[in-house]
């Protein structure tokens, strides 16, 4: 879709919400949307989308939406898709007159590599036709920026703070793509709002495709990670250009994961040296200030673009 | 209407629920396997397998994702059922008060089994128990007869449109559950047209009128944010509501009878017209306690019997009725609510003589905890410390523990 098609698309999540400005999850989920091909209902987990867009007698959405708890949107959408399915077979019941009904449903870090990893599992081993869309913001920011399973290390939070002793968390992110991609679903793709038709293709070919589908969206948050609100794009852009986020999909092939990196995570890989060091990522934030101030902590810094150009190198040997 | 042909079957309690879901087809089953329910799944599967139903059968991982799938599917304009047990229904209890909330009519049997710690598998009511302020309708039945014909009525009582809540069908674990009994069955097409079409509740959306489901045509948010402002305006119907199930589990209960010749209502008394004293209580143990009731009458003791068929909402009104000429009442309680005055149904029965001029004397059995059994005799042990309570004209305990070493 050309972004000329994409500003003739309707808005499905309306202006007029309440989250904060610059929040990556607006302007992620608006985006989203925009991939919608048809009759679409939507499942949301607690976390700030939900807060945010639903203050009751308001709401930004303008497709069927429902919110149940924190752990279970994968199993909510597991119940909406099943009941379509049920009433097509019977030809009764009121979506039985939908040719078809995509089923989305947004989950934040925590719903999705803490408290709602085990009804994610159910759901992708069930095989259910739906679209999970993981908002990773890399806390509870909901609650307040407390650290998740999604949380980089060393980056400090209100659970994992930047002591004297302790330099913020000391755990590195949980893989939760690979986590997904063994789960042997149709469809797995990582995207950024910062490179929005990317994006939307991206959401497509999850809706197009058969089974369940994951997108695996980067969605950086100013008030969580200490930067200003104007530099949310800037600072997706940064994250995929270090590597940190490297952009990709992944089909499932005749039985074998495929993994194909997308622009411009593949013009990286070809001419290297376009990858940018990390620290110019995290120079940017405050969760990582402490690794600049009051004395800077290169080993840290090091051990970090490590991880980071592991993690990259793993890609490549998956993705070409 | 008169009553309709049936088949007599030999059924356990869990196969003649599975057999009256069969009948119901609905869209969505989603249930975890959990002893004493297994027998439930077990055989809903084997119709999934024969493809005798058209519903989807979700095996999900856990039973929080049991409860979060039939929301999801009764949300989206479906009918949907589970089922557990004990710890099981504790895993879901944070959805229990969400499916309650949202007002969505979904069915689930609990066949009652004793909560951990210490593990143990057989029955008491501590798992419903611990569910009764949840919102969801309680019906707790005493025979396999009436688990079959509860599992039909429940859709008609949870989807009337004044009421528009969830419904739990209660049913002794192992007593009930994996105990053969003969059960008369309705033909298909009678169960069918019984509970109809579900119909849904119109409620003013964001872009005007809708029906209360997740409808593409007409969107509407459920369950969004509800503060302060709005909130407390949102729990008052859920109690109006529960009020109002009073007169349809009595109409569903009489429409029932109508066809199958077994009518059902709020309370069922036994023996209760001249009784003097009398126990109250719930589930399978009240068929014992017929028993019990019938040879202390043959002995001329005037006993008698209440068992209570609905505990949510609680027919406080027709328990008044019912026991205020009796001269002493004890309550069975097969569930200790640890730091309470007595045992949930002691202190909901108790409650509702507290405006009255003709009071009982009530007492409190707590019994069969974890699986005990409760023999003919135990039972007679009650009535017989109720005679003493009568004589001495106050509770001389006001509450015992029956079958336990002390």
């Amino acid at each position: 879709m050309s972004l000329r098609e994409m500003a003739k698309q309707p808005d499905l999540l309306a202006p007029g919400h309440r989250l904060c400005a610059g929040c990556g999850e607006a302007v992620t989920a608006r985006l989203v949307l925009k991939a919608v091909r048809g009759p679409t209902i939507v499942t949301a987990a607690t976390g700030c989308l939900e807060v945010a867009t639903t203050i009751f007698p308001y709401t930004a959405w303008d497709l069927p939406w429902i919110h149940t708890a924190f752990e279970n949107a994968a199993a909510n959408a597991s119940g909406i898709e099943a009941a379509f399915r049920a009433m097509k077979r019977k030809g009764r019941g009121p979506l039985a007159k939908y040719e078809h009904i995509d089923v989305i449903a947004f989950a934040g870090d925590g719903g999705t590599y803490d408290i709602g990893l085990q009804a994610l599992s159910g759901a992708l081993e069930r095989g259910h036709d739906f679209v999970y869309v993981l908002l990773d913001n890399e806390a509870y920011m909901n609650t307040g920026i407390q650290r998740s399973g999604g949380t980089p290390r060393c980056a400090a939070t209100t659970t994992s703070p930047a002591g004297r002793v302790i330099p913020g968390k000391r755990e590195w992110k949980k893989p939760i793509d690979e986590i997904v991609v063994a789960h042997e679903i149709p469809y797995v793709a990582t995207v950024s709002a910062s490179y929005p038709t990317d994006l939307i293709r991206k959401m497509r070919c999850a809706l197009e495709a058969e089974g369940p589908a994951f997108i695996h969206a980067f969605v950086p948050c100013p008030r969580g990670w200490r930067f200003p609100s104007e530099q949310t794009i800037a600072l997706g852009r940064l994250a995929v250009q270090t590597c940190l986020f490297p952009l990709w999909e992944c089909r499932l092939e005749e039985g074998r994961p495929r993994y194909t990196l997308s622009s411009p995570s593949l013009s990286i890989a070809k001419n290297p040296e376009r990858k940018r060091p990390i620290e110019e990522y995290l120079e940017k934030q405050g969760r990582f200030r402490h690794l600049f101030r009051p004395e800077r902590r290169d080993d840290l810094i090091k051990e970090i673009q490590e991880w980071v150009d592991l993690k990259w190198e793993r890609l490549l040997e998956k993705a070409l | 209407m008169t009553v309709v042909e049936q088949k007599l079957l030999g059924l356990n309690g869990d196969e003649a629920v599975a057999y009256a879901i069969k009948q119901v087809n609905p869209d969505v089953v989603a249930a975890y396997p959990i002893t004493p329910q297994t027998i439930i799944v077990e055989r809903f599967s084997e119709y999934v397998a024969d493809g005798e139903v058209e519903t989807e059968f979700i095996a999900v991982e856990s039973e929080h994702s049991a409860l979060s799938t039939c929301i999801g599917a009764e949300a989206a304009g479906g009918r949907a059922f589970t089922c557990t047990a004990a710890n099981g229904l504790a895993l879901m209890w944070e959805m229990t008060y969400i499916a309650a909330s949202l007002r969505l009519p979904i069915v689930m049997a609990v066949v009652n089994r004793a909560l951990s710690a210490p593990i143990n598998i057989h029955n008491d009511h501590s798992d419903s128990m611990g569910a009764r302020d949840s919102g969801w309708i309680q019906l707790y039945c005493e025979n396999s007869q009436e688990a079959y014909d509860t599992a039909i009525q429940a859709w008609r009582i949870g989807e009337h449109p004044e009421v528009q809540l969830p419904v739990m069908i209660c049913l002794d674990g192992f007593i009930l559950s994996h105990t053969l009994e003969n059960v008369l069955t309705l033909p298909d097409e009678v169960v069918r047209e019984f509970i109809g079409e579900r119909s849904f509740p119109r409620v003013q959306g964001h872009l005007g009128e809708a029906e209360f489901r997740l409808d593409p045509e007409h969107p509407i948010t459920m369950g969004p944010l509800d503060l302060y402002d709005f909130y407390f305006e949102h729990k008052r119907p859920q109690v109006e509501a529960m009020k109002r199930a009073l007169p349809v589990i009595e109409e569903v209960g009489r429409e029932y009878g109508r066809i199958s010749g077994r009518t059902y209502s709020l309370l069922h008394p036994y023996r209760l017209e001249d009784a003097e004293i009398a126990v109250v209580g719930l589930g399978s143990t009240m068929g014992t306690a017929r028993v019990v009731v019938d040879r202390l009458r043959s002995r001329g003791v005037k006993a008698g019997l209440l068992r209570v068929r609905a505990f949510r909402p609680f027919p406080a009104h027709e328990i008044l009725k019912a026991l205020s000429h009796v001269e002493a009442v004890g309550v069975l309680d097969r569930c200790a609510s640890f730091g309470a005055l007595g045992g949930p149904l002691f202190m909901e029965v108790r409650n509702a003589f507290y405006d009255s001029a003709e009071r009982p004397i009530i007492s409190d059995y707590i019994y069969g905890l974890g699986g005990r059994d409760m023999s003919m005799e135990m039972l007679e042990e009650v009535f017989k410390s109720l005679e003493e309570d009568r004589r001495a004209g106050r509770p001389l305990e006001l509450v015992r523990y029956i079958g336990l070493r002390e």
